[in-house]
């Protein structure tokens, strides 16, 4: 028998069971008891395209040291899902813990020698203390909540704290919860050995930060950035974004005098309508979005090239999935970035936005407004399923009141009326942004007839060479103005001098700061820099240049940032060194040591002209 | 059309309209399209209802998608916006900009592959929403722009000018949109501007979704024997049920028709719709009725034309979405954004 793991505060419990079985609240019940406590904790729900009947899990990561990525491996395994057993088994780390119900005895066979079986009667002790099938279910998942706050030592005043939260004003459901809760901790007290090795112990390293998911974040972002329409057709994981914004202008958007909304939501009959319908409310100067995944941009590819060419402002939040369409709608990828960067048909290119959590989710949804309208052009917030669906601990969410929404270059009614030159495709300041009328300004100026490219500055119809070179190469222009108004990259510098640097951007930033740190603790050091936005900022050129050779780590098969790279910054790609996690999982820093690592010990051999020398 | 540059200025005599605007005013650029073309007569008959509504021409937004029919708002309300989209998708971009400011008057000019064929989806979704527009086919039963392939709604059994018969059932607009709850449904013909007039001046007053669809034959590529939307059988097949006087105002009604021939009917604008019957029996505000009556002279190879179907309670998609009442896009941070107060209180919320 292996020695049983022993840690407090940095451990990894996973919650195997079936869906529609009401596990979720259960498991984030958990998670939230142990964040109430003070210790940071990092949730992933890892779920089926599916609404019951298929495994599910729930990956609690107990992490004092607030690193948020998900560790890779498991130390306690709650295994309620007969389905996934024997792979469930298989994940435990050696010394591990194996939590199960015991009602029907299994052979020794089904279990492993290296790991701790704490096996409780779940299903018996339900079906004698309830009579109500769907009460035995839901409540065995709150039973074993209660048996795991006495074996990690969960202090249970916290949990009951939070049903009480939960529960206000429902005092039954409150009474029966906190019952089940006892039910399942005084029978561990009594029969399990409480507590194991993996504890809990009360921190203060929370803070003030939230717990909250990317897709109300950034449906947050939506309605603080002013925006007043939305359309958008159901897909996974970005439906729940869609549904947010509803909640929340519920709440924020109504006229208090008539009971009236101030925005306006369609659910389009698909994505091409969805994206339709944001690109005419940009056009009539409404601020507009639509939220969607993969499949759902290549639906709305040739509306975001008109979009483009005719500059047109408009919102896109893509939360990134594997793809195709029966593709991994579940998983996690940032598999987006070629097909968002360059969406359409003839020579485009949009601003990407970069989120690594629900905070820089609400910020950059926000900005997003701005830069759209700024820019008269499609602005794309390129979150994922990792952050837009898990609850994230992160900064809380700030505003800066007093502050006008940018809307751009608008040609008013005073001006026209005052003779102002009008061209709406017209370079007037040198930095490729035109001027734009809105339908119904001016009586007898400044209308436009609104089409792709056959135009002229005056948007005077024209098939003419000179005109389309000239669009053109305004349009490149107004590309580079977005540089440096998109957000910046942030640096992260070794401790000591390097000559290898890292890139990284979204959903990975936790793995990576803690990669960084083991990396530095074996020795091993690394300059970073997270970008933020697309067309990259002058500043990741310099970075690239400074370093012999520089990582660049992703979330997708063909190294998309970098092609970017390479392509847009023109950085050349021998100094390019990716490393790539696709398997629709969330990178863990495991992975990101392990390849750096090895990339350096291959190289580490001293090159023959130097050792000669 | 032709080559040579419209004069711009005006006859100091033409006359002016209560908004102060010479027909002339309406008017846009000179039309691309062939001579003869149906659709010129559509954009005249446009031009001359909302010259006759006194409308202010840069409170119209006109928008189409792609094809022969959606290059014609370039040919009329030269002070208006357009918006020349993507083919088939014109009624989403019109809904989102009729969603970002509801004060305007939104005209969506299609056609019948616009609409019928790659369209299809759009057309029945905005008019199930019931987005207040004027939405017009202009339908010849050809893609003319691509020199003459049938669209979705030729015929069975017409011919194309290559002597190809057509083998496919046509898709019936007019059936559909009353299916969907289009809540003025009107047919004419380009070559009758007397009818299409009136209905396209009823449609602009209506407050939901209206639809027109207006036969309108192709002289380059469905014009000849055997061709079901060309002038001469149109002609000789058009079957009108009623003939419409607009009126604004509903103290100028005068009874001027024998009782039993005219129906008249109030719309929420206060604006009245007068209608001579020509078909006896035929009520355009019974949709049930109104559906069999369109399939049984359909069978029979009648093109009915008129105000086919109205509803005077009309609502439209604001109304049903209970938007506030100050256009969307004039709402600044003041009016959307909540501050940073309720952002401390949500803040509290996800602790």
């Amino acid at each position: 028998m292996m020695t049983p793991i022993t840690a407090t505060n940095d451990f990894v419990v996973k919650f195997a069971n079936v869906n529609g079985s009401g596990s979720a609240s259960a498991n984030e019940l958990f998670a939230r008891a142990i964040l109430r406590m003070g210790v940071p904790v990092s949730p992933r729900n890892i779920f089926p395209s599916n609404i019951q009947g298929l495994p599910t899990w729930y990956e609690v990561r107990v992490t004092e040291k607030g690193y948020l990525g998900r560790r890779g491996g498991v130390d306690l395994m709650v295994a309620m899902n007969p389905q996934t057993w024997d792979n469930d088994l298989k994940e435990i780390e050696a010394g591990g813990y194996l939590f199960y119900d015991n009602s029907k005895p299994l052979p020794d066979s089904k279990f492993r020698p290296d790991i701790t079986r704490i096996g409780m009667p779940l299903t018996e002790i339900c079906n004698t203390t309830y009579t109500d099938p769907r009460q035995r279910q839901l409540f065995k998942n709150i039973i074993y909540v209660g048996a795991l706050s006495a074996l990690l030592e969960i202090d249970p005043a916290v949990i009951e704290q939070l049903f009480s939260e939960q529960y206000k004003g429902k005092e039954a459901l409150l009474q029966s919860n906190v019952k089940a809760l006892h039910l399942g901790r005084d029978y561990a007290l009594k029969h399990l050995p409480c507590p194991l090795g993996l504890r809990v112990k009360r921190a203060d390293n929370v803070g003030d930060r939230i717990f909250t998911d990317g897709n109300s974040a950034a449906a947050l972002g939506a309605v603080y950035g002013g925006a007043t329409v939305c359309a958008w057709y159901p897909i996974t994981p970005s439906s729940s974004l869609a549904e947010a914004f509803m909640g929340y202008c519920k709440k924020l958007r109504v006229e208090a005098e008539t009971g009236k909304n101030k925005c306006a939501i369609i659910q389009g009959e698909d994505e091409l309508a969805s994206i339709g319908i944001a690109i005419g409310a940009g056009w009539n100067g409404a601020r507009s979005f639509t939220a969607t995944s993969g499949p759902g941009i290549s639906l709305m590819t040739e509306f975001i090239g008109l979009a483009y060419f005719a500059e047109i402002p408009v919102v896109l939040i893509d939360v990134q999935r594997g793809g195709p369409s029966t593709g991994m709608p579940t998983r996690t990828q940032q598999s987006d970035l070629l097909a968002c960067a360059y969406a359409s048909h003839g020579d485009t290119k949009h601003p990407l936005l970069f989120p690594e959590d629900p905070t820089e989710c609400f910020e950059m949804t926000a900005q997003a407004f701005d830069l759209a309208e700024r820019l008269q052009t499609p602005v794309f917030v390129m979150t994922d399923l990792d952050i837009g669906m898990n609850t994230r601990l992160c900064r809380p969410f700030s505003w800066k009141d007093g502050q006008e929404y940018d809307r751009g270059k608008l040609m008013t009614y005073e001006k026209l009326e005052a003779g102002t030159d009008f061209g709406r495709y017209m370079e007037v300041d040198g930095d490729g942004i035109p001027y734009r009328t809105l339908p119904g300004t001016h009586p007898t100026r400044g209308g436009y007839f609104t089409r792709g490219t056959t135009k002229n500055r005056y948007a005077m119809y024209s098939e003419a060479g000179a005109d389309y070179v000239e669009n053109m190469t305004r349009l490149m222009r107004k590309f580079d103005t977005a540089k440096s108004l998109l957000p910046q990259p942030v640096l992260y510098p070794a401790a000591k001098t390097t000559g290898y640097g890292a890139i990284f951007y979204g959903s990975t930033s936790p793995a990576m700061l803690e990669a960084l740190d083991v990396l530095a603790e074996q020795g091993i050091h690394v300059n970073a820099m997270r970008v933020r936005g697309f067309p990259f900022a002058n500043e990741v050129n310099e970075f690239v240049a400074v370093h012999p050779g520089t990582f660049v780590i992703e979330q997708n098969r063909d190294a998309q940032l970098r092609t970017l790279l390479v392509n847009d910054s023109k950085i050349n790609p021998a100094q390019l060194i990716s490393i790539l996690h696709y398997d629709g999982t969330p990178i863990t820093a495991r992975f990101i040591v392990e390849q750096i690592t090895r990339h350096i010990g291959a190289h580490s051999v001293v090159p023959l002209k130097k050792a000669v020398a | 059309m032709t080559y040579l540059a419209k004069p711009k200025l005006h006859h100091p005599s033409l006359s002016k309209n209560k908004a102060g605007y010479t027909r002339r005013d309406y008017e846009g650029k000179i039309s691309t399209l062939c001579a003869g073309c149906g659709h010129d007569s559509i954009s005249a008959a446009i031009i001359q209802a909302c010259w006759e509504l006194d409308i202010q021409p840069h409170r119209v937004a006109k928008l189409s998608g792609i094809g022969c029919s959606s290059k014609t708002p370039d040919y009329f309300l030269g002070n208006s916006h357009g918006f020349n989209s993507v083919h088939g998708r014109m009624p989403s971009v019109l809904t989102g900009a009729n969603l970002a400011n509801r004060e305007l008057l939104y005209l969506g000019v299609s056609g019948d592959g616009d609409s019928a064929s790659i369209g299809i989806g759009q057309f029945a979704h905005s008019i199930r929403r019931g987005v207040n527009m004027v939405y017009i086919v202009e339908n010849n039963g050809v893609y003319g722009l691509t020199k003459g392939q049938f669209s979705a709604t030729a015929d069975k059994g017409s011919k194309s000018k290559r002597g190809v018969v057509n083998s496919d059932e046509p898709l019936d607009l007019i059936g559909m949109a009353l299916l969907l709850g289009a809540t003025y449904v009107a047919r004419s013909f380009s070559g009758d501007k007397k009818q299409l007039v009136p209905l396209i001046k009823g449609a602009i007053e209506h407050q939901g979704a209206a639809f027109i669809d207006v036969v309108s034959p192709c002289v380059a590529f469905n014009n000849h024997a055997g061709s079901t939307k060309s002038y001469e059988y149109v002609r000789q097949h058009n079957e009108a049920v009623n003939r419409l006087d607009f009126i604004e105002g509903r103290e100028e009604i005068t009874a001027d028709y024998a009782p039993g021939e005219t129906v008249t009917v109030y719309q929420h604008d206060g604006s009245a719709l007068r209608l001579k019957k020509l078909a006896e029996d035929y009520d355009p505000t019974d949709r049930i009725k109104v559906m069999n009556y369109l399939q049984e002279h359909a069978a029979r190879g009648e093109v009915i034309t008129g105000l086919l179907y109205f509803d005077a309670e009309a609502e439209d998609l604001h109304r049903h979405i209970n938007t506030v009442d100050t256009p969307l896009n004039q709402l600044g941070a003041k009016e959307l954004c909540p501050g940073n107060a309720e952002l401390e209180k949500i803040n509290a919320s996800l602790r």
